[in-house]
């Protein structure tokens, strides 16, 4: 299901603090790798020649993986390929990223996504696995090929950009879902709510003038789509999470026994509407920053674990079409190169979440949810591995980034949690 | 032995202070606007003089850039421009580069090439102005973007009141009708709160923008609460804002039955304002805004000193702040 380099690489790393707390590991220890696979643990191991990478200092966890990328291409290629953004993912610490099938055209056949395929698997820095769409052209009338799709690799279903809107083709696609064994993704937003919205509804909105997107476009869609998938006993994912009455109504469908999982952005656990008052449209983005409260409330689910993913939703945008006045820009942030720093600096740093869970749910978390590979450290696993230095600290600037676009929130933004090494599918995928 | 030395800070040459715009009421502080408005009761004085033209601005540029229709706020500047000998320039989206579809930055790269002292702009987009102040080297003044902010218009409206009621502390204004979609309500909310005047919006539920009551005002959904106020602010019914099938409310019809401001629902003695153009019939009976308390002539004629207060203060003295700050930390990232 993933596409992407493939590595063999030799290489001990020497003394970092290995965190796997699904493998019950928090120690500091050598690790070394043979062959692009973890071949031994321990202490004062031989370096059989490999290159030695200094770890002492450093944290050594298993590699990120991003359920919600935006890879651009085909179509926009000017903002994004699947070589610039996969550099950017493997800068970010991340082994595999999914990439969202909205692009020009959308991933909406097998022979798309067959092409597509063909070229990360020569091109990509880390592995990509890719997402396909629920409806044609994801114009929500016709279900598209899923079984086909399935068979071509599609690593799960999503007319992310848009919601399914008609409940009845939500429905179908939930039945028909079950002969493909992948699950479909969720942007869940009822149109005739959001119609208009620039940001969150509330002080801010009514402060500024801004249409308001509110909260309730998105929780009523979710309370939809959770009660449908409780009825067709399918899986579901729900994509970007930012309200409150969202967080409240998966954990509640959890607790029913709806096989429920939920994702959330950087961006949505460290910014709130408040940042709208910038006018920066590099604020903007769908759904939109809410309350300080529905903030709060996504820390506690990433916490408790009713949200077990966190994806960047990486949305590159071409430089001159966020130059422009808010209510003109395009919604969308980019998130690969900054996500680990900013949950790091944000959340980690004043105590609101501990440094294991943030690993746990930027890597195991997102795997499990779609089903893949769960990147892990053990003798045995394929090597999938990000070296971290927590005290290193950087200023973001547009001339760091890899990926082609720079329309990111931190921009003039110090942050501390640095990726010093990320390895991907058994590959050195970045040093920096 | 050499050894290079690190400049200090301070031995650096000065730089340049914030550059001054009026973008936002939120941006202005008490003494701001009483400054202001003093000004402008100062140029109120110098029209009375056969000579209405005064010298203050001479040399310099006052470039107005309007991106959407306007009768009295383009003319206002332009006249307060004219009063104070600055060289004008008016530009309209019409029949320029805009038409050609050229950006909003490169209208602001070609036009900030002129050096102009002063760009004032309208634009159907929030934060157009900020975007604007960011790629020219020019004072900007806001004369409207989007639902945002009107500043200049609160400012006369505040004049207005001033003169004709003698204060604005402790006045009660109801504002009415179609406050989601009025830059100018969101301005004079804030602009005569910060005066210290009590605010009350009244219309229907979907036209009162969720969450307002933030900005330190009361809402209510009933017409009759107009009666309590000094003075009546009426906000135009936006018909060019209200899409087919939005249903903010049934009808014009039903609009004007339930909170048209009629002579019936005013009590003697209270004055009324609007920012024009009216819509007679719709949010304001004709007998009221034709009537001897009505002040909206009165807020035209306020308009020209006002915006000649603006200009002459953006570009002589005053303290430094106004979004100036801000606008450095965004064009610095």
């Amino acid at each position: 299901m993933l596409f992407g380099k493939q590595g063999n690489d030799d290489l001990v790393i020497r003394g970092a603090r290995v965190i796997d707390a699904a493998e019950g590991v928090d120690e500091v220890l050598d690790v070394r790798i043979d062959g692009g696979a973890i071949a031994q643990l321990g202490t004062n191991l031989e370096t059989n020649a490999h290159r030695v990478v200094a770890g002492e200092g450093l944290v050594l966890a298993p590699a990120f993986v991003d359920p919600h990328v935006h890879l651009r291409t085909p179509g926009r290629e000017d903002e994004e390929t699947i070589s610039s953004g996969t550099a950017a993912a493997a800068a970010g610490g991340y082994c595999a990223i999914l990439a969202m099938p909205n692009t020009e055209p959308v991933v909406d056949s097998a022979s798309v996504l067959g092409s597509l395929a063909e070229t990360a698997q020569a091109e990509a820095e880390v592995p990509v696995g890719l997402l396909a769409a629920i409806t044609m052209n994801q114009d929500g009338a016709e279900l598209t090929e899923m079984a086909e799709l399935g068979d071509a690799g599609a690593a799960g279903f999503t007319d992310d950009g848009r919601p399914v809107v008609a409940p009845g083709l939500m429905r179908r696609a939930l039945q028909y879902s079950a002969v493909t064994g992948r699950r479909l993704a969720l942007h869940c937003e009822e149109p005739t709510l959001s119609k208009g919205g620039q940001m969150h509804e509330g002080a801010v909105s009514a402060e500024l003038g801004f249409a308001g997107y509110p909260s309730v476009a998105e929780s009523l869609m979710i309370e939809r789509d959770l009660a449908l998938a409780a009825y067709e006993a399918q899986p579901v994912h729900l994509m970007h999470l930012s309200a409150r009455e969202s967080v409240k109504a998966l954990s509640r469908a959890q607790v029913a026994g709806v096989a429920a999982t939920g994702e959330v952005t950087p961006h949505h656990l460290c910014l709130t509407d408040e940042a709208v008052r910038s006018l920066d449209p590099n604020v903007k983005m769908n759904p939109p920053l809410r309350a300080e409260e529905d903030r709060r409330a996504l820390i506690a689910g990433l916490r408790d674990g009713t949200i077990t993913a966190v994806a960047t939703d990486h949305a590159p945008h071409a430089r001159h079409e966020k130059e422009v006045p808010f209510e003109a820009a395009p919604f969308g942030v980019t998130g690969l190169e900054t996500a680990f720093s900013a949950l790091y600096t944000h959340l980690v740093e004043p105590g609101l979440l501990k440094l294991e869970t943030l690993l746990e749910r930027m890597s195991a978390g997102p795997a499990r949810a779609y089903g893949l590979e769960l990147p892990r450290i053990a003798v045995g696993a394929p090597a999938n591995l990000v070296l971290l230095d927590l005290k290193g600290s950087r200023r973001v600037a547009e001339a760091d980034f890899r990926s082609r676009s720079a329309n990111s929130w931190l921009l003039g933004e110090t942050v501390k949690g640095q990726v010093r090494l990320t390895i991907a599918a058994g590959r050195v995928a970045f040093e920096g | 032995m050499a050894e290079i030395r690190v400049m200090r800070e301070d031995l650096l040459p000065p730089r340049e202070p914030p550059r001054r715009h009026l973008i936002s009421i939120g941006d202005l502080e008490c003494q701001d606007v009483e400054r202001l408005l003093g000004t402008a009761r100062n140029f109120e004085r110098s029209l009375e003089r056969e000579l209405k033209k005064l010298p203050t601005l001479r040399g310099k540029t006052v470039v107005n850039v309007f991106y959407e229709s306007s009768t009295r706020t383009s003319s206002s500047f332009e006249l307060a421009a004219k009063r104070l000998s600055a060289d004008t320039m008016s530009i309209k989206s019409t029949g320029s580069s805009v038409d050609k579809g050229e950006s909003l930055k490169d209208t602001a790269l070609t036009l900030g090439a002129y050096d102009p002292d002063v760009i004032v702009i309208r634009h159907p987009q929030i934060g157009a102005p900020q975007l604007v102040a960011r790629y020219t080297g020019a004072h900007i003044v806001n004369a409207g973007d989007g639902k945002h902010q009107h500043p200049t218009q609160a400012l006369l409206d505040l004049y207005t009141i001033q003169e004709e009621l003698g204060r604005i502390e402790g006045l009660h204004v109801a504002i009415v009708g179609d406050v989601l979609h009025s830059r100018v309500a969101r301005s004079n909310i804030q602009a005569l709160s910060l005066m210290g005047a009590r605010v009350t919006l009244v219309g229907p539920p979907p036209l009162i923008p969720r969450g307002i009551e933030a900005m330190g005002c009361e809402v209510s959904y009933e017409i009759d609460a107009i009666k309590a106020a000094d003075v009546v602010y009426v906000l135009r019914m936006q018909q060019e804002r209200m899409a087919e099938g939005a249903n903010y409310v049934p009808s014009l019809r039903e609009y004007a039955a339930r909170w048209g401001v009629t002579p019936e629902r005013l009590r003697p003695g209270q004055k009324v304002m609007h920012p024009g153009p009216m819509n007679r019939g719709v949010e304001i009976d004709p007998v009221v805004a034709d009537a001897a308390d009505a002040l909206i002539e009165q807020q035209v004629r306020s308009g020209l000193v006002v915006r000649m207060a603006v200009l002459y203060d953006l570009l002589t003295h005053g303290p430094a702040g106004v979004q100036a700050a801000a606008l450095h930390e965004i064009g610095a990232a």
